[in-house]
């Protein structure tokens, strides 16, 4: 079962050529700057455009121009959320997420409890589909497409059109939505914070084409950063829980790299996590500094020294087989003398537990 | 008293000339309102004809077409024994271009507002193209139905001009108000064409008024959204 796409094609300035082999199953995150195509690619493997080329799915033909063929998006049993919501507005909200359901096989007319109640829409149900937020509009918008069955659910910047606070409660629900099954997810966004809390594998899209697919922690470490993303340029590192020190209040994880102390958290010995390290919180030293109250001091090598769009320097680091990045400024490369093959150490002053 | 006569058949012609315009407008105005053909401009021209042309010179037209000379006229003769000119079916070929644009161009303009996203979602819930219109384009353009149906019906009432040119004035057969009318006044009966010109005057107002209500209802502002 993978979905495949291979499309080409040029409509005015924009190109797209994308060759793309992806398992079906689990969560698969379409990232790139805007402009980068990300929308028309998830658009043009709905149907909802014609790019030329072919796209299948699980051994099904959805797509195969040199043969002629073009499956219409009704009959692709895809879930598809719009940036926008789409909601039906002459309709309330249980008509909105009867909509898809109704007009599957088998048809149902129940809405199951799991999605309504897991998105928090049961007092809605009665609504018109004008009356609601932002928020509201895109969890039904989410709930119609998971109840409709699909065998692929596409997802486009759901979370985009949307304030601060209702991006973090969605967000929440969509792990749950996404993760529950094996309902294999596409999901395009432009913010890095969402590939990494939702997907396992991302391909990054760039000016029409695929520069790198991949799981999310090692694409992440080798990703080039741009100037959208900067403050949020990071590796995302797997984790084991060794330990709790409950004097000091800290869970202590290990990885390849070393050990990492972290707020005690109530997670079970040996489970297996991820967490994300910004390189805005990593800074370098020549020695293991003393009496500081940095937690997490690392031996590391460096690797190269890249430039930011902005220009400020990047520092990518070797740990143990690991790769770190750490943002730096011009000065400390000067005085550190930071160059490939420099012994330093890494102070870590955040890390962030992935959920 | 009133000629009822003329008053049943006004409405009869009314009712079947909305009728055939909206099931052959309706996909008129949806491709007009979609297509990116070179074709859409003569035939929106085409189409906004009636809205200029003296109701005279389309009424020529037709008598010359439907007339037992005319190819459509001398064909339907030959398959019915009827003439088209001077019938009713005439009167209703005449009456669906006459009023044409009343029709199709509400159609168009609700089509055009119509978002694209809704209907892109509904195929993406396995929604084929008839089930879209019918779920959704049609709850979505009810105004612009309404518009075109009310617009379509009045103004087909009001005509004068082609039907007079291809109907003539057979009582139960092509006699509409709007002649029976000009008939009364011909007659010098006054009182007689005040009764069917009020009546008129006052249909045709109330058309007018529930327009202006569906209209006015469209740009009401949305109720704001509740968190």
């Amino acid at each position: 079962m993978s979905l495949e796409v291979a499309l080409r094609g040029r409509r005015g300035e924009f190109e797209l050529s994308v060759d793309l082999s992806l398992p079906a199953a689990g969560v698969s995150a379409l990232f790139g700057p805007s402009g980068a195509g990300k929308t028309t690619l998830l658009r043009a493997i709905a149907g909802l455009e014609h790019w030329p080329g072919r796209v299948s799915f699980g051994g099904e033909s959805w797509q195969d121009d040199p043969e002629r063929t073009f499956l219409p998006v009704e009959r692709r049993e895809l879930g598809f959320v719009f940036q926008s919501g789409a909601l039906f507005e002459h309709l309330n909200v249980a008509d909105n997420l009867r909509y898809g359901a109704r007009r599957r096989r088998p048809r149902t007319e129940a809405l199951a409890d799991e999605v309504v109640d897991g998105l928090g829409l049961r007092g809605l149900l009665a609504r018109s589909a004008r009356e609601l937020s932002a928020g509201q509009r895109q969890r039904v918008a989410l709930g119609r497409a998971v109840l409709s069955a699909p065998r692929l659910l596409l997802l486009d910047e759901p979370l985009a059109n949307l304030d601060a606070q209702a991006r973090r409660e969605i967000l929440r629900d969509l792990e749950r939505v996404v993760r529950r099954g094996a309902l294999p997810v596409l999901y395009v966004t432009h913010a890095w914070n969402e590939v990494e809390r939702l997907a396992e594998r991302v391909i990054l899209l760039e000016e029409g084409r695929v520069r790198e697919v991949g799981a999310v922690p090692e694409v992440s470490a080798r990703l080039e950063p741009t100037g959208d993303w900067e403050d949020e340029v990071g590796v995302v590192v797997e984790v084991e829980v060794v330990g709790h020190h409950d004097e000091d209040r800290l869970t202590e994880l290990a990885f390849g790299g070393g050990r990492l102390y972290v707020p005690r958290r109530e997670l079970p010995l040996a489970s297996r996590r991820r967490i994300r390290i910004l390189a805005r919180d990593v800074s370098l030293t020549l020695a293991s500094a003393v009496g500081t109250s940095i937690l997490n001091i690392l031996p590391v090598e460096v690797v190269e020294v890249r430039r930011l769009e902005s220009n400020q320097p990047l520092v990518v680091l070797d740990l143990g087989g690991g790769r770190l990045l750490a943002r730096v400024t011009h000065r400390s490369v000067r005085t550190l003398e930071i160059a490939p093959g420099r012994q330093l150490w890494a102070q870590i002053k955040g890390v962030a537990l992935l959920p | 008293m009133i000629d009822w006569g003329a008053v049943g058949l006004s409405l009869l012609l009314a009712t079947v000339t909305t009728l055939v315009l909206l099931i052959g407008g309706t996909p008129l105005a949806w491709w007009l309102s979609r297509t990116r053909s070179g074709w859409r401009a003569p035939i929106e021209a085409v189409v906004a004809l009636p809205l200029v042309l003296p109701p005279t010179v389309l009424g020529f037209y037709l008598l010359v077409a439907l007339g037992a000379r005319g190819w459509p006229g001398s064909w339907w003769l030959a398959v019915t024994g009827d003439t088209l000119a001077f019938s009713f079916t005439g009167l209703v070929i005449g009456s669906v271009l006459y009023s044409l644009p009343f029709v199709v161009q509400p159609l168009q303009t609700a089509f055009e507002a119509l978002p694209r996203d809704p209907l892109e979602a509904a195929a993406t819930l396995g929604a084929g193209p008839w089930d879209r219109f019918r779920s959704i384009v049609l709850p979505l353009s009810r105004r612009g139905f309404l518009t075109a149906t009310i617009l379509g019906f009045a103004h087909t009432l009001g005509e004068f001009g082609v039907v007079l040119m291809i109907g003539g004035n057979i009582p139960g057969r092509t006699r509409v108000v709007s002649i029976a009318v000009y008939d009364h006044v011909e007659a010098l009966e006054y009182a007689a064409a005040h009764r069917l010109s009020l009546l008129l005057l006052f249909f045709s107002f109330s058309v007018l008024l529930v327009v202006a209500w569906v209209n006015r209802g469209r740009h009401r502002p949305r109720q704001g959204s509740s968190p």
